[in-house]
């Protein structure tokens, strides 16, 4: 399309952590004014090679083009300088300074922020509030301004919309479009394909470490996916199998009922069941009380009312041993916060099951070794990095931490969002497993932010919306349009009222 | 639902919690002295004098930590710093006139900012967790302080060690208390009103985002190290002033009392968080809370006991304080 010389060209860069080749040779060509898309399954190398980019670590070989000029960067700072900004997953943003603060460390114009923060439709958010107190999804929006107001040549986006509501998303992309028609490029890490399909022209994929493709987006979902998963063509193509609904078993006591469950502004009586052998997906926007629901139910907070029962049986629950005990498990969206991330697979999954101290004797090292490898065999985790589970990529740990309530044993698995920012070989693995846990009898409660999942892995749904349930359907009747309904609060008749 | 409007900040607990964090100290030092009135009516301008003096040391110590610790640091050579400046100053000082010590100052203060920047090296390079660089530089320095003078002895000028002593501008307001101040702002406001202040509270407070933000965070914690030994360098001398000597080995006291200055100052250990009032006005307590002791005629091997105690339940009050600000 364009014979001008690419603005970034990257070739042949390695980078190795330890024992982990993180990347093997990834090239990756941007051209000037072009929105790129840069995927792969999780462990593939993305982050890896956006920080080798930005100069958070120097790559062990290959080399780097900016206009036709070699460059390597030293810091973010240098980058930046450079003309290269990079919005990562977790917000570079310092949570005891102030907004206004956070601003003036990267030396960026408070006019530009400013400006950018109206296209984002954030400019309410108080420049002299302590960023602690901002909400992450806010945070992410504020970090992005920001980076957009020191006129990068180059902006990385990755995972910019992991945890925004499908309204921000609308205006992150809008402020993206407008930002590249002022000839600017944009190098763009999402899962989502609709995203790269809509904002991007190309995407470089990689897998293991090693670019194995360069394609336009337009139609190419087949042939993206296909690269990214490599000769094993068939774990994609296959469409979730159709499952018979299950029989209703009213005569036996749920294994988990919840009853006009409220806790502060977050929570206005919620109740439903999930019953044996049941995936029970819930679906809602951010900030819909789905986190203090989880979080009531495992423990971690108390309700101000309502009752949360376990097989019948009506649960007092105080502290997260509380629910373990009665066979709640807390699969939380933070995976950090659940392991931990400088001791081994093998400790961290051992952990939850030696949790309690039955004897004061050693270890049953045996035992502990047969348990946690039969977890990690049955969850294909990568343990090539099995030394420590910080170096494991994000899909890798949150297989860890379902893997520890396998060798410990649960009735009720809660998984918060196990699936956000994992590839989609993880995700189906995460859906399979939830799937063979339902089959044996036990149960899931799953909450998810991407909608389409809740019909893949799930056998019936609820939505939240402010705090009540507003919809609940079977999962073959919970298409996105229906989920989106009433996620949005809006019954049927409304809804077609509102469209019409 | 389409506008993402900050969480409301304005609730009455993270009011309450506010005005803790500026007003409790302060509130509990005049506590502190009107419960030292009570239980020793003669307490007057002369003890207020007395009590400043033998704090401005701890103060400057207290001082020293704070920046540090803020920093996202923590600093185990403090004592043995003061120890350096205090036996330099007072061995160079032995036979000098009152102008010539002035001079002399200047100089223990550049030795002062000298240490301060090994130390920030050492954790900087090295990448050495900052409680063993420094114990291990603590090491070092008291080694020096031994080299300057083997044996407690030297001295300044009369002149010089009268400096803190007295109010020459109203009874309640005794010099050391105007010097404390002058010498701490003399620091802290060109951190805190600068660039620098900004980098060493994003260094501290989370040291990722700072870096991915484009700081510098080696630099902003060594430029710590470096504040630090000046305060240091204040310190020792204001020990100097305060004993009249010069003595290798009494700085000890000064490491971990600086930390607990600061814990009790509302500094986070973790980082990034407080400020240097909370510190400053901990010294003071720090140092009120023995004259009491001797006050009350409490056994002294008690004294210890009971400071400790209180330091506990203060931390725990402000922990308290802290929990309050994390609800909504």
């Amino acid at each position: 399309m364009n014979e001008a010389p690419p603005l970034l060209h990257i070739r042949g860069v390695a980078k190795t952590f330890g024992a982990v080749r993180a990347l093997r040779s990834a090239d990756l060509e941007v051209r000037a004014g072009e929105a790129h898309a840069l995927m792969g399954a999780n462990g593939a190398g993305k982050s890896t090679l956006v920080k080798i980019i930005t100069g958070v670590f120097p790559a062990d070989a290959g080399e780097m083009t900016l206009a036709g000029q070699p460059a390597a960067f030293r810091s973010p700072a240098e980058a930046r300088r450079a003309g290269i900004v990079s919005v990562y997953q977790d917000p570079a943003i310092v949570p005891d300074l102030t907004v206004a603060q956070n601003m003036r460390l990267a030396r960026v114009s408070s006019d530009k922020v400013k400006a950018a923060m109206r296209d984002l439709g954030v400019e309410r958010v108080d420049l002299k509030t302590v960023a602690r107190d901002v909400d992450f999804a806010l945070l992410r929006l504020i970090d992005l301004a920001r980076a957009l107001a020191s006129d990068p040549r180059i902006l990385m986006l990755d995972e910019i919309t992991a945890a925004l509501p499908a309204d921000l998303s609308e205006r992150v992309f809008k402020v993206v479009r407008d930002f590249r028609s002022r000839g600017a490029s944009v190098i763009f890490i999402s899962h989502r394909m609709a995203e790269i399909a809509m904002l991007c022209d190309r995407a470089t994929v990689l897998r293991d470490g090693i670019t194995v493709g360069v394609t336009p987006t337009k139609g190419a979902e087949e042939t993206i996916v296909n690269l990214m998963l490599g000769s094993d063509v068939a774990k994609a193509t296959t469409a979730p199998a159709a499952r018979p609904a299950r029989p209703e078993t009213a005569h036996e006591a749920p294994a988990l009922e919840v009853k006009d469950l409220a806790y502060g502004h977050a929570l206005h009586g919620v109740s439903f069941r999930v019953n044996r052998g049941e995936v029970l997906g819930v679906a809602a926007l951010e900030g819909q009380g789905q986190e203090e629901l989880f979080d009531c139910i495992a423990g971690v907070r108390r309700a101000d009312a309502g009752e949360v029962r376990a097989e019948g049986r009506v649960l007092k629950l105080r502290h997260p041993a509380d629910a373990i005990r009665a066979g709640l498990v807390l699969v939380p969206a933070n995976r950090l916060v659940s392991l931990l991330p400088q001791r081994s697979v093998q400790e961290n999954v051992a952990l939850a099951a030696f949790g309690r101290l039955r004897s004061w004797g050693p270890i049953a090292m045996g035992e502990e070794r047969r348990r946690v490898d039969m977890a990690v065999r049955k969850l294909q985790i990568d343990t090539r990095a099995a030394a420590e589970v910080r170096r494991l990529s994000g899909g890798n740990m949150q297989k860890v931490v379902i893997a520890r309530w396998i060798a410990a044993g649960f009735k009720t698995l809660l998984c918060f969002d196990p699936t956000r920012g994992i590839d989609m070989g993880a995700k189906k693995q995460i859906y399979a497993l939830m799937r063979e846990i339902a089959d044996q009898g036990l149960s899931v409660l799953l909450f998810t932010s991407e909608l389409p999942e809740i019909r893949l892995a799930c056998d019936r749904a609820i939505v939240l919306f402010g705090g009540q349930i507003s919809g609940e359907m079977p999962a073959a009747e919970a298409d996105e349009a229906r989920l989106l309904r009433a996620a949005h609060g809006l019954t049927r008749a409304e809804a077609a009222a509102a469209l019409a | 639902m389409t506008d993402a409007a900050p969480r409301n900040t304005g609730s009455s607990w993270r009011t309450l919690a506010r005005a803790g964090r500026f007003l409790g100290m302060p509130l509990l030092l005049a506590a502190s002295l009107a419960a030292t009135v009570a239980v020793h009516p003669d307490f007057g301008s002369f003890e207020i004098q007395s009590l400043a003096l033998g704090a401005l040391p701890l103060a400057l110590a207290a001082a020293a930590q704070a920046i540090v610790v803020i920093s996202g640091g923590i600093d185990l050579s403090i004592g043995s710093m003061i120890a350096v400046s205090n036996v330099l100053s007072a061995s160079l000082m032995h036979h000098a006139d009152f102008r010539q010590s002035l001079a002399l100052s200047i100089l223990v203060l550049v030795a002062g900012a000298g240490q301060g920047l090994l130390n920030g090296l050492v954790v900087a390079f090295s990448r050495i967790p900052d409680v063993v660089a420094t114990l291990t530089t603590g090491f070092i320095w008291g080694g020096v302080a031994l080299l300057i003078l083997e044996r407690p002895g030297g001295g300044a000028p009369a002149a010089y060690l009268n400096i803190g002593a007295g109010a020459d501008f109203w009874p309640w307001l005794p010099n050391a208390l105007v010097m404390m101040i002058v010498a701490i702002a003399a620091i802290w406001l060109p951190i805190r009103l600068s660039r620098i202040g900004l980098l060493i509270y994003a260094a501290g407070s989370d040291p990722v985002a700072a870096f991915r933000s484009g700081v510098n965070v080696m630099q902003a914690r060594t430029i710590a190290y470096v504040f630090s030994g000046i305060a240091c360098a204040f310190g020792g001398m204001a020990l100097t002033m305060t004993t009249g000597i010069g003595a290798p080995l009494a700085g000890a006291y000064y490491t971990l009392s600086s930390v607990a200055a600061v814990v009790i100052g509302g500094v986070s250990l973790a980082g990034g968080r407080g400020g240097m009032v909370g510190p400053v006005i901990a010294a003071l307590l720090l140092t009120l809370a023995p004259m009491v002791l001797v006050f009350l005629g409490i056994d002294p091997n008690y004294g210890q006991v009971i400071q400790g105690t209180l330091i506990v339940l203060v931390v725990m009050i402000a922990g308290f304080f802290a929990f309050l600000q994390e609800r909504k």
